[in-house]
């Protein structure tokens, strides 16, 4: 099916360029570029507000940007959902570019095994026992086959979460895009959400995740990208970032979370 | 004090029949047209087409906010001179029912529709889902769910708007009332027979309507 790249070809997933987004007469994103190379896990921090989810969003286009580009494995992607010459299509860019939401969104009228299946079979148009089979094994690896039969309302938000996260691996994507995904769930919820991500940075997934985990984001990824007022402030590795930064902004963020 | 004698009415009950059946047909007639035209009305509605989304919204509001009695009249007796050609009274009927039918669909529908949460289709999308797949697997059955007491609920009002086509001498329900008060000259008793059938008729439909209200609000 889809084809791992052998590690040392470090070559661009997904990039965008210049992104500029607009709400009415506010601008929330001020032009920004970022790269993701495939394996490499990108954490963006930053006071709410400051644009991460509105960027993360526009990386698979469900916002769509006012300037700038995205482009998937060189590739630029197109305003439609069908490509159309060089331009890839939104269609496809998502089928390779899953996203993870922090209210779950998961298919309320589907219990967990449809929610699952539900792209493999409508978008990929894989044979219902193909779908099922790839949908258990990552049911299974977020630890909730036992409940494949259940309905989301019966699942505690954690668990929402982690079918949430195999439903975007059913579609095998190339990378995940995780919008606090932890951000809607109790204290005591967070850790499980937290594992299984953890076991897919562990697996070289591809992944940026905005969130609020600072210690998480510090130990999980390889480069923190630290976003205020709708620009990259300041980016780097988690050790120089988190423990040595030089922004005066980032140094008064981080102090709320080492307070 | 008066004397109840139900003896003639019953002598013409192949009447009340007659009309009882003639009145489901009307209802279920205009209802099929009412739910396809709906349908059109609430995607030009949603479609993001401004003049497509006015049209509809205009002939929704014109439907919705005169009587039904005055639109039939109009229908019937006016547009014929307007257009300049004969429109039969089973015609206008239906054409009329249909078309007020369909205003409030179309409103049932699109108000089902807008309620499901903006992330549900977010999380289609997400996964590569055209907007049309993202309609049909994720909006339309929830959306589909939402809106059953509320569709339901204008059905057994459709049912009894029926009663107004009387006026243009549609020979439903209502209209053979009259008739048998006419030749029997016992209203009383005409009219009475006549409210217990619509209520015989339509109480068992409310009551699966509760039912399915209150399924939907639980969840399944």
């Amino acid at each position: 099916m889809t084809s791992v790249p052998p590690q040392s070809a470090r070559e661009t997933v997904l990039e965008a360029r210049g992104i500029v987004k607009r709400f009415g007469a506010m601008t929330v994103l001020h032009g920004i570029d970022l790269s993701l190379t495939s394996g490499e896990v990108v954490a963006i921090i930053g006071p709410s507000g400051s644009g991460k989810s509105t960027f993360i969003r526009c990386m698979n286009m469900l916002e769509v940007p006012d300037a700038g580009e995205i482009s998937f494995r060189g590739r630029r992607v197109g305003p439609k959902f069908r490509g159309a010459g060089d331009m890839l299509g939104l269609g496809e860019l998502r089928r390779h570019v899953g996203m993870v939401f922090q209210h779950f969104n998961l298919f309320p009228h589907m219990n967990v095994l449809e929610n699952v299946i539900e792209g493999p079979i409508t978008v990929q148009r894989k044979p219902r026992g193909e779908a099922v089979d790839i949908a258990m094994d990552y049911i299974a690896k977020v630890g909730l086959a036992e409940k494949r039969d259940a309905r989301p309302d019966q699942l505690s938000g954690g668990q929402k979460q982690r079918v949430a996260i195999a439903r975007a691996l059913a579609m095998q994507p190339d990378a995940l895009l995780l919008d606090e995904i932890t951000s809607a769930l109790d204290p005591e919820l967070v850790g499980e959400v937290l594992g299984v991500v953890r076991g897919l940075a562990e697996q070289g997934m591809t992944m940026v995740l905005v969130t609020h985990e600072i210690s998480f984001a510090a130990d999980v990824s390889d480069r923190v990208v630290f976003m205020e007022a709708g620009r990259i402030a300041e980016q780097g590795s988690p050790e120089r970032i988190l423990h040595n930064p030089d922004n005066d902004r980032l140094k008064t963020f981080l102090a709320r979370f080492h307070g | 004090m008066y004397t109840w004698s139900f003896a003639p009415i019953l002598q013409a009950s192949d009447l009340f029949l007659w009309g009882a059946w003639i009145t489901i047909v009307y209802t279920v007639a205009s209802i099929a047209v009412g739910l396809v035209l709906g349908l059109l009305l609430c995607f030009a509605r949603l479609s993001g087409i401004g003049p497509l989304n006015w049209l509809a919204q205009g002939f929704q509001e014109l439907f919705r906010c005169t009587p039904l009695l005055v639109q039939l009249l109009w229908i019937y007796y006016a547009l014929p001179l307007l257009l300049g050609f004969d429109l039969a009274n089973w015609a206008a009927a239906l054409i009329t029912l249909s078309l007020y039918a369909a205003a409030f669909y179309a409103e049932v529908f699109r108000g089902g529709i807008v309620s499901i949460d903006k992330g549900q289709s977010e999380a289609g999308s997400a996964i590569g889902m055209s907007n049309w797949q993202v309609m049909r697997r994720i909006v339309l059955p929830q959306a589909i769910r939402r809106m059953m007491p509320a569709f339901i609920n204008q059905s057994v009002t459709q049912f009894k708007n029926t009663s107004l086509i009387s006026v243009i001498s549609v020979a439903e329900l209502t209209y053979m009332a009259s008739i048998v008060n006419g030749q029997t000259y016992r209203p009383l008793e005409s009219y009475t027979v006549l409210a217990v059938l619509y209520f015989a008729i339509l109480f068992p439909i409310t009551k699966f309507a509760d039912i399915v209200e209150s399924r939907t609000r639980n969840g399944h």
